[in-house]
């Protein structure tokens, strides 16, 4: 009875709440383990993204020739003047989008909205696919107007064409497999599959879905702006 | 377990996603501003990591529901990559002496600067003689 009445009571907070999961022989996180696995591949993705932008902080750092600007080469021109990094700042803001409708798409999972649920991830999906279409374009435009290489390019260090093919590539790589695992998911709520199951696979899809627009916020950052 | 609350999911009230929705687009507008206002030198540092700081917070705080998980799920996945400072700060400590005795035992040009697109396709018309000019700017 007693031990009955023990479990139903809150674990507690902080630091002591920390000392008891990590000490008392049970489990240590109180989340779906589908949940604990997904955060646990991200941190490993994590490793691998920071192991390509450290590479990329050597090999800038490194050269001794200039670096090509990327304000100009990623420019777009809409009929009038260039105008710098357009193209970078659109596929950002559509990144953005995609992860606001990601979240409500959690929110209404655990509201057991199914049908908003399914489209508001669908809608993810298509703003996924939007971003790797303009990445498509970009790489497109790079390689064949620019002359763009991963051992070479017409304006600077040959270093920016291989830095920039295996870091925009993997993480459109993972926006891919991201559309495709959206999909997927929006399709089994569909089919009512986790009509008993419950809807953490939302949170979970969606975890997935935010670690992909928190990379390219510093892929952002670190490769296109400074 | 279905019973403890912190074993259902993370349900918050709409009004935050909407919130820190709108906060992430214009902080990326702000990032773009520093661009397109060619902003440059420590100031452009500063702001475009500043900027980058807050939206990788709130993307990993709301969005991922950080801000609301337990210390010992938050420990195990910011714990790791914060070791990886480490290696970054590393790199660039041995990114600087490479550099260094580049430039000093090689005899590479410290003030080179890189062609813009529109520079480098100026520089194929002129080679190309002024006959292919106009067939290049189509």
């Amino acid at each position: 009875m007693s031990e009955a009445a023990a479990t139903s009571v809150a674990p507690a907070e902080g630091v002591s709440g920390l000392l008891d999961d990590w000490t008392a022989d049970k489990q240590a996180y109180h989340v779906p383990w589908g949940k604990a696995m997904m955060w646990i591949f991200l941190v490993s993705d994590t490793f691998i993204f920071t192991c390509f932008l450290t590479g990329y902080l050597n090999v800038r750092m490194t050269t001794t020739q200039p670096w090509p600007p990327q304000s100009d080469i990623f420019a777009l021109s809409f009929g009038g003047a260039p105008i710098p990094l357009i193209l970078i700042a659109i596929m950002t803001f559509v990144l953005i989008t995609s992860s606001g409708t990601m979240a409500l798409a959690v929110n209404y999972g655990y509201r057991k909205d199914k049908t908003k649920t399914i489209w508001l991830i669908i809608a993810t999906a298509v703003f996924g696919a939007t971003f790797v279409g303009m990445q498509a374009f970009e790489w497109s435009k790079l390689i064949l107007e620019e002359g763009v290489r991963p051992w070479g390019n017409p304006f600077g260090a040959p270093q920016f064409g291989s830095v920039f093919f295996m870091v925009t590539g993997f993480h459109g790589l993972h926006v891919s497999a991201g559309v495709i695992y959206l999909l997927w998911v929006a399709r089994r709520i569909w089919a009512g599959y986790y009509d008993k199951k419950g809807f953490e696979i939302v949170e979970i899809a969606g975890l997935y879905w935010h670690f992909v627009d928190l990379v390219w916020v510093f892929i952002f950052a670190f490769f296109y702006l400074l | 377990m279905a019973s403890s609350s912190e074993t259902t999911g993370q349900q918050h009230p709409l009004g935050i996603y909407y919130k820190i929705w709108i906060l992430l687009f214009v902080v990326s507008a702000f990032s773009y501003a520093v661009d397109y206002f060619d902003v440059q030198g420590a100031m452009r540092w500063t702001l475009v990591i500043v900027f980058m700081l807050v939206k990788a917070g709130f993307i990993i705080a709301i969005f991922m529901h950080a801000f609301w998980e337990r210390l010992a799920l938050c420990l195990t996945i910011l714990g790791p990559p914060g070791v990886l400072l480490l290696l970054i700060g590393f790199m660039a400590v041995e990114g600087n002496y490479t550099e260094g005795a580049r430039f000093e035992f090689m005899g590479h040009d410290r003030d080179a600067v890189a062609l813009t697109p529109a520079e480098y396709h100026a520089s194929l018309a002129e080679d190309h003689g002024e006959g292919e000019v106009a067939a290049d700017a189509h």
